[in-house]
């Protein structure tokens, strides 16, 4: 068993279009071990892993299991060769139980045995250490447990050559431990497994060895053990780059926003935030930390004008001569009206920032559309803009008239963020700014958040990745269920402090 | 175990293209309807054993035979593009008006009773009074849809299509009061020795000034469409809500507004229908020409410009099929089976234009 392979890919070549995705990429996944697959996005990952898993097929090259030379043409070969993925975008009906999920698409012959399947969906459940109710719906579980799911699935129809692409964008830090664990256990079952992240510090903490992807070629693999976080970001960039922030000091803060009593309850009348208060600086970078979910998305809307409040809470824009505005009750037409440049990343890049089926050119409009007058949009100024943020950004797209969902993750973000900064805002809000994003770009982001603070900018950045955190952040608050927790300097602070603020309110624990 | 299973490179496989020239688009659209006419002549040689060339010979005279041939089915493919024009907009905000035959029939009442009426106005003021009563009842038939989805989110498909029923009762309830001869259960021509309210002709041709109308709206709604700060609301709602708030769209006023607009210009089809065209009003009016004008709106992807040929080719097609049916003797059935077809191939075309099709390497 240790002398054979459980995947060999050799010289597997795949394009779209004039685009070559992999490059006669060879790889190599042994029985036992747990391999990253690293790069770029648009580096060619998740395509060469969709080649396994039966999504795609390749143009050229071969793909080899357990030896033996072998054709995936679907979803359902990969399965009939034990190969599993786990898409970053769960496949699960809502309705559905977890079991009837697992067993769904089977086709085994005779009458649905529910207790057999649970049986053994438990049997799996305690081999590896999951934690599954199969009898809960799906509609009715977190990020992690769905993910569970996802993973249960693919062993039950007995992969052993498992791909995750992805798994912890969407954990928490314990979730992921809890994760790591389970493929642990797996690996230790004999299991071959391949993770795809971004995150380098989980690279270093459960992988076996590491492969690095550039531009479609395959770069080379090293052992994780001889290998560091920076020698593995020159492999994957093809250049030295530093991964440290700079974090200057503004020379002075002046009051921007205040948020008074903030309290927001959802439709069906559950408080998403309660009683918040905090103050923003133009000149500092604040932070905003929370598990997902702790009402980060209400918080931004409700500043930019989309999310209605209770009574009785404020939020006060501070203007140059010093005069407050309330920005409450008003929408985003009306805070630009007020003279507010308030700029706004929202997480939803393309289902709120942008309209992914408009180029470039359009979506830059859509910030200043109804400037000047008569009936006709002007998109001379929008075309010119367009281009000033492919050149200063580096945005990789056909041209300026491509249509923005065809980009690349980064690139969208890109001219997201691009736009926002170009209405020369004295607040920037973002959410999640650097998700899904490679290490350039991220670096990329945060140097622009750095630039606007200093230049008197009053940066909201909600963020996941604590080391981020706190590397960039001058202050950081930290919210928990809605509610504030507390804010801590960004310089002082440490990881396990936030990270329990974000589980429990000072002083108290959180009621479950 | 597994790695025992064999498996061959499949056949065919299909991926997505990522761009194709405007060039190699038509020409995947031009070889589509050679087959297509290659694929109807087999049909129809071996269904009816008539020469395919003759068929189609005839179905071309059907339409354009003749100079009065030709003018009605340029007539009737105005009507069907002033249709495709009034729901471009709807659709292009996703907002599925299915009620355009009830928004030509409220116009149609309205034009139909300003020329019963009101026949004793000076004419520029009586055809002033119809077309802005055709324009204000397609409008309200229009508005109450989007009022609705916009106030209460109510589905626009139903609530469009039950407009429709309504519409209809109405007609019927009109040409009952309206009924001359009596006892004939319809309206009859309307002022049909006057010709009062009738949509006059220019240079002799007497469906020109519909071709006018028509064109100019096409040119209209093109640029409002795509200039237009308007326009780009609609496609900003269109594709997607939640962008569109986070601009600072209102969008019910976009509903509300673009609805309004949309039946107007349906409700003015209805006025050309009855004072341009048959000059009488029934429940059949409309004619199912609502339901057509969907396609022609969608497969032009709401360009104006590009619905005047497929609006063309669909009665185009109408008018042959009648024709051949009448000519050979076969049912109707049998020329709409080469209609089928056509569209089928033309619809298909579409398909080889967004995918590439790949056949397996020829290995060893």
């Amino acid at each position: 068993m240790e002398s054979v392979s459980a995947v060999q890919l050799k010289n597997v070549t795949k394009r779209f279009g004039d685009v070559v995705a992999n490059n006669k990429v060879n790889l190599e996944l042994k029985r036992g071990e747990i391999l990253s697959l690293l790069g770029e996005n648009g580096s060619g990952k998740t395509t060469l892993m969709n080649m396994l898993a039966g999504i795609y097929y390749p143009d050229d090259g071969q793909i080899l299991v357990n030896g033996k030379e072998v054709t995936i043409r679907s979803p359902k070969d990969a399965f009939d060769l034990g190969i599993g993925m786990i898409h970053q975008h769960f496949k699960l009906v809502d309705v559905f139980t977890a079991a009837e999920n697992i067993v769904l698409g089977l086709n085994e012959s005779g009458k649905l045995d529910r207790k057999a399947i649970a049986e053994k969906v438990r049997e799996i459940s305690d081999r590896y250490g999951f934690d599954i109710d199969p009898n809960q719906k799906i509609y009715d579980m977190t990020v992690s447990q769905k993910q569970t799911v996802e993973i249960v699935k693919v062993l039950y129809r007995g992969a052993d050559i498992l791909i995750l692409d992805e798994p912890t964008a969407v954990l928490t830090p314990q979730e992921t431990n809890k994760l790591f664990a389970v493929m642990r256990n797996m690996k230790a079952d004999g299991k071959a497994l391949v993770i795809i992240t971004h995150k380098l510090h989980e690279v270093m903490d459960v992988s076996d060895r590491v492969a690095v992807l550039r531009k479609g070629e395959y770069i080379g693999d090293v052992a994780t053990k001889d290998t560091d976080p920076q020698k593995l970001t020159d492999m994957m960039v093809g250049h030295a780059v530093t991964l440290n922030i700079d974090r200057p000091k503004a020379d002075h803060l002046t009051e921007r926003i205040e948020v008074q009593h903030l309290t927001v309850k959802d439709k069906d009348g559950v408080n998403r935030l309660s009683d918040v208060n905090f103050t923003a600086y133009g000149g500092e970078i604040l932070g905003i930390a929370g598990i997902s979910g702790s009402g980060q998305k209400q918080l931004l809307e409700a500043i930019a004008g989309l999310q209605p409040a209770e009574e009785g809470s404020h939020i006060l824009y501070k203007d140059e001569g010093g005069i407050e505005h309330e920005l409450l009750g008003k929408n985003p037409l009306d805070i630009a009206r007020l003279g507010v440049a308030l700029s706004f990343v929202p997480e939803d890049r393309l289902g709120m920032g942008l309209v992914g089926n408009m180029d470039l050119t359009d979506n830059m409009l859509l910030r200043s559309y109804l400037t000047g007058r008569g009936i006709f949009a002007d998109r001379k100024k929008p075309k010119k803009l367009a281009e000033t943020v492919v050149d200063e950004l580096e945005v990789v797209t056909p041209s300026i008239s491509t249509p923005v969902r065809k980009l690349s993750g980064g690139n969208v973000q890109k001219v997201l963020v691009g736009r926002e900064i170009a209405l020369n805002p004295t607040v920037l809000m973002s959410a999640y700014a650097v998700r899904g994003l490679d290490i350039n770009t991220s670096y990329t982001i945060y140097n622009l958040m750095t630039e606007q603070k200093m230049k008197g900018v009053a940066v909201i950045y909600v963020g996941e990745d604590l080391d981020v955190l706190l590397e960039l952040c001058d202050r950081i608050l930290v919210l928990c269920g809605g509610q504030v927790s507390g804010v801590v300097d960004g310089r002082s602070a440490t990881k396990e402090g936030i990270g329990l603020m974000m589980t429990q309110l000072q002083g108290k624990e959180e009621q479950a | 175990m597994s790695a025992q299973i064999e498996h061959k490179e499949p056949l065919i496989r299909i991926s997505k293209r990522t761009g194709i020239s405007t060039g190699k688009a038509w020409g995947i659209r031009a070889i589509a309807i050679v087959l297509a006419l290659a694929v109807a002549g087999l049909v129809i040689f071996a269904i009816v054993k008539l020469n395919p060339v003759k068929v189609y010979q005839t179905m071309f005279d059907g339409a354009f035979g003749t100079s009065r041939r030709a003018w009605i089915t340029i007539r009737d493919t105005m009507l069907l593009l002033c249709i495709g024009i009034g729901l471009a907009p709807a659709f292009k905000m996703k907002f599925w008006n299915i009620g355009a035959e009830g928004q030509i029939l409220v116009g149609g009442i309205a034009t139909a009773a300003c020329m019963i009426y009101f026949g004793n106005l000076p004419t520029p003021l009586l055809f002033l009074v119809m077309i802005v009563g055709s324009i204000v009842a397609g409008g309200i038939w229009g508005i109450i849809p989007g009022i609705f989805k916009a106030k209460w989110n109510t589905n626009e498909t139903l609530f469009t299509l039950m407009m429709n029923y309504v519409a209809i009762q109405l007609t019927s309830y009109c040409v009952a009061k309206w009924e001359h001869p009596a006892g004939s259960n319809s309206v009859g021509i309307i002022n049909s020795s006057t010709k009062v309210g009738w949509l006059p002709s220019l240079f002799g041709q007497p469906y020109l000034l519909n071709v006018i109308i028509v064109m100019a709206l096409a040119v209209a709604m093109y640029v409002y469409l795509k200039y237009s700060k308007h326009g780009y609301e609609i496609a900003v709602v269109g594709d997607s809500e939640n962008t569109a708030r986070y601009a600072g769209i209102n969008v019910r006023k976009v509903f509300i507004r673009t609805m309004a607009m949309s039946g107007a210009i349906c409700g003015l089809a209805g006025f050309l229908a009855v004072s341009g065209v048959s000059h009488t009003i029934s429940t059949s009016t409309a004619g199912g020409r609502g339901f057509t004008a969907i396609i022609v709106a969608w497969l032009a992807k709401f360009n104006t410009f590009v619905m005047i040929l497929i609006s063309l080719l669909l009665v185009f097609l109408e008018k042959g099929a009648i024709e051949i049916a009448s000519q050979f003797q076969l049912n109707d059935y049998a020329s709409q089976i080469i209609t089928g077809i056509i569209l089928f191939f033309i619809l298909g075309s579409e398909f080889f234009i967004n995918y590439k099709v790949n056949f397996r390497h020829k290995h060893n």
